[in-house]
């Protein structure tokens, strides 16, 4: 491609066009390509979250994991700091950026005690001087994320869900990060705890400046800890806004149906609620609908949506969406 | 509560792990009622005991755990005695389970539609082509697009949330009397999620199907429940319909509980989480468990268990404060299970606050 990505000193995270593709079997000798990320960009600033949301398999671990060159990305620019991602700089990279994973299960090695989970990353990078601080600092960090001193010397199959995923923050916070991918950080805490983490999560940024990119289905939670949103549609971002903008006037029709969605936590009003049920098939990321992904289950489709991808446009004030129609 | 059409009673169950650090007790006495074809709501802390109720019902609990006492009827028959062959129909024909976490669930050497297909043949009639047949239509059912070619794929090739709809998929094909479903949508997308939920009211309806929903999130109860218990420390604090909960929370827990939901009109404010930390269950305290966090705490908290007590509306919880209140105001229920009048006399110790 001849127009080269320059990146911008504002932002401590952006993506640019990131593609990731993954080969899929599909009969003996076919492999089609799975296009999980097809084209997402985005940017963050030092101290921001992005909150990231979609359907399920639209992509948005893919996105993170991507960033963090989890896997080698099919194409695209992502920059951390000014720095390019890529092979050689990401190990000098780690430390800064970290990730909790989604599924706190397979992510934690059930046979290692709290502990050592915990004072890994900090053993990796060489965090401490001596027994006793790297001590003090695994009994900070469970302190921070609600565990019990107790537990340190448990092993991570003898803990629930929510206690897990406690873990994995405890761990990804060890090395100091500036920017954290949180991926379905709270969806397992009950929501005291998750109230209490996501006010860690806001005290960290406020003190220490740290970014996230912030990837949940509770649109509640999203609304509350992002001041931008990004939706996306099987590997596309489909709308972009500022948290209450997007929450108050959203646009594309995804995302309307998605907000009429949220569960409501009041039993009289869930139950009477009224949903935009979504027609048609979800359909695979294997087989893309030609023109906007979005088509072959929206209510506003016209001739235009089958033939063409709706580019992401400006509606007014960074509201962007990607709809021929709206 | 008509008592007649209730398929599954837990009574005072007690389940504890064996650890190096001494006996976990994860259950300590949670007593409910699921009635036929109703939907039954659990909420509670993280590390409640949820789940390893879920799990001693199904008795699939992990080698270092057990029933250490109480009854658990399945249409009135004890199963906690039943012997292990009886209890492998009970899993699957009787009882399905959704689990937690997906992937600990599907085994990751085999294909989404080897593992779906094998569960449909150990536990109904379709073998063969008609179980195959019968994968690819319940994948269908839960959203999972091209399920022809998707049953050839492995667990690592699916999303998290797809991994859950197969784990649904596998607990539905069975049409089992009872489901129980642990957090089963806490991976998926709120459209997909309220198709699930749909999709299980649906057969509940139409097969008059028992659920039992573990989830922290508010609004999946607040949409499903019948009737919801809440648990702290391994034990129920509080039961009731699911207005009473969300509208007239009765226990201290529950009402911090409500109190920490983030919401649209509590944007840029700080949320309200329940201070202190979650109690050790190698060490269970003496009263009430909730009662080192409770601002309302008193005297006779920390000195004694609160029991549970009924309102004339047949809201039941489990705090000392409460029972102040509702005593104040009348609304205590003092026949027994046995229509005679209950013991007050715990009532008038109450009102000896420090
Ligand atoms: N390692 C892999 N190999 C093949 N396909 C993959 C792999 N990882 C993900 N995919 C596919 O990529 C798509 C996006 O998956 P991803 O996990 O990013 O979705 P997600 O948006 O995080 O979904 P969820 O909300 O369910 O977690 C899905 O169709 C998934 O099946
Ligand atoms: N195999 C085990 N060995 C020791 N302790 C265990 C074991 N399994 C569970 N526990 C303990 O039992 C308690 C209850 O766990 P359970 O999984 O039921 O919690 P939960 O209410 O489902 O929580 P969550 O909402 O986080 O899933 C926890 O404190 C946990 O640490
Ligand atoms: S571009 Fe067309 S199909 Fe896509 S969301 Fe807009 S109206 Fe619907
Ligand atoms: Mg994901
Ligand atoms: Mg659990």
């Amino acid at each position: 491609m001849a127009d080269k990505f320059t990146p911008d000193s504002q932002y401590l995270v952006q993506a640019h066009d990131m593609k990731m593709y993954f080969p899929v079997k599909t009969g003996w000798f076919h492999t089609t390509p799975l296009k999980a990320v097809d084209g997402v960009s985005f940017d963050i600033k030092p101290g921001e979250t992005l909150g990231l949301v979609g359907e399920s398999g639209c992509g948005k671990t893919t996105v993170g994991r991507t960033l963090l060159r989890l896997y080698k990305p099919t194409g695209g620019d992502m920059y951390f700091g000014g720095k390019r991602i890529d092979e050689k700089s990401i190990g000098g990279l780690r430390k800064d950026m970290q990730m909790v994973f989604q599924d706190p299960y397979s992510s934690l090695n059930p046979r290692m005690t709290v502990e050592d989970i915990i004072g890994e990353p900090l053993d990796v990078h060489k965090l401490y001087s001596g027994k006793k601080e790297r001590r003090e600092k695994i009994l900070y960090l469970m302190e921070l994320v609600g565990l019990n001193a107790e537990h340190a010397t448990r092993y991570a199959h003898e803990f629930s869900g929510g206690q897990r995923q406690r873990i994995g923050i405890a761990r990804a916070l060890a090395t100091n990060p500036s920017f954290i991918v949180c991926d379905e950080a709270v969806s397992a805490l009950d929501v005291s705890i998750q109230a209490q983490v996501i006010n860690m999560f806001e005290d960290l940024q406020k003190k220490l400046g740290v970014a996230y990119l912030f990837i949940a289905h509770d649109l509640l939670v999203v609304h509350h800890i992002s001041n931008r949103i990004a939706v996306m549609y099987l590997g596309r971002m489909v709308e972009t806004a500022e948290s209450n903008e997007l929450n108050n006037n959203p646009i594309h029709p995804y995302t309307q149906s998605l907000l009429s969605a949220v569960p409501y936590p009041d039993p009289k009003e869930a139950k009477a609620r009224k949903r935009i049920i979504l027609e048609g098939d979800v359909p695979s990321p294997l087989h893309m609908p030609s023109g906007c992904p979005f088509r072959t289950r929206c209510r506003y489709a016209t001739d235009q949506c089958k033939a063409e991808m709706p580019p992401l446009t400006d509606k007014g004030g960074g509201h962007k969406v990607a709809c021929w129609n709206r | 509560m008509a008592e007649n059409n209730v398929i599954l009673s837990v009574q005072d169950l007690h389940t504890s792990f064996t650890t190096d650090h001494g006996e976990v007790m994860a259950v300590n006495g949670v007593t409910f009622n699921l009635n036929e074809g109703m939907t039954l709501g659990i909420v509670g802390e993280s590390g409640s005991g949820k789940s390893v109720t879920a799990y001693s019902i199904m008795q699939i609990l992990e080698k270092n755990g057990s029933i250490k006492s109480g009854k658990i009827l399945f249409k009135g028959e004890d199963i906690t005695r039943w012997p292990e062959a009886k209890m492998r129909d009970f899993r699957g024909k009787k009882c399905s389970i959704i689990f937690q976490d997906p992937m600990t669930s599907l085994n990751p050497v085999f294909t989404i539609g080897w593992q779906l297909k094998e569960a449909i043949e150990l536990h109904t009639d379709r073998k063969g082509k008609a179980a195959e047949d019968r994968a690819i239509e319940m994948l269908k059912l839960v959203g999972v697009n091209e399920p022809e070619k998707r049953i050839h794929q492995y667990p690592f090739e699916f999303s998290g949330g797809m991994r859950q709809r197969v784990m649904i998929a596998m607990a539905l094909a069975c049409e089992p009397d009872i489901l129980i479903a642990d957090e089963p949508t806490t991976a998926l997308d709120v459209t997909i999620q309220a198709q699930i939920l749909e999709l299980m009211q649906d057969l509940q309806k139409k097969m008059k199907m028992a659920i039992i929903i573990v989830t922290h999130d508010l609004g999946v109860i607040a949409q499903m429940a019948d009737e919801i218990i809440v648990m702290y420390g391994g034990r129920v604090c509080e039961r009731g319909t699911a207005e009473d909960i969300f509208y007239r929370p009765a226990h201290e827990y529950t009402k911090g509980l409500l109190r920490s939901i983030p919401s649209v009109d509590k944007i840029g404010q700080r949320l309200v989480p329940i201070s202190g930390t979650p109690i050790n269950l190698l060490n269970l305290p003496k009263g009430c468990a909730f009662c080192p966090r409770c601002d309302q705490a008193m005297k006779i908290c920390l000195e004694q268990q609160p029991p549970e007590t009924r309102t004339i509306d047949g809201h039941l919880s489990s705090c000392w404060k409460a029972i102040e209140e509702e005593a104040a105001a009348g609304l205590i229920d003092l026949t027994g299970p046995d229509g005679k009048p209950e013991d007050t006399s715990k009532l008038a110790e109450v009102s000896e606050k420090d």
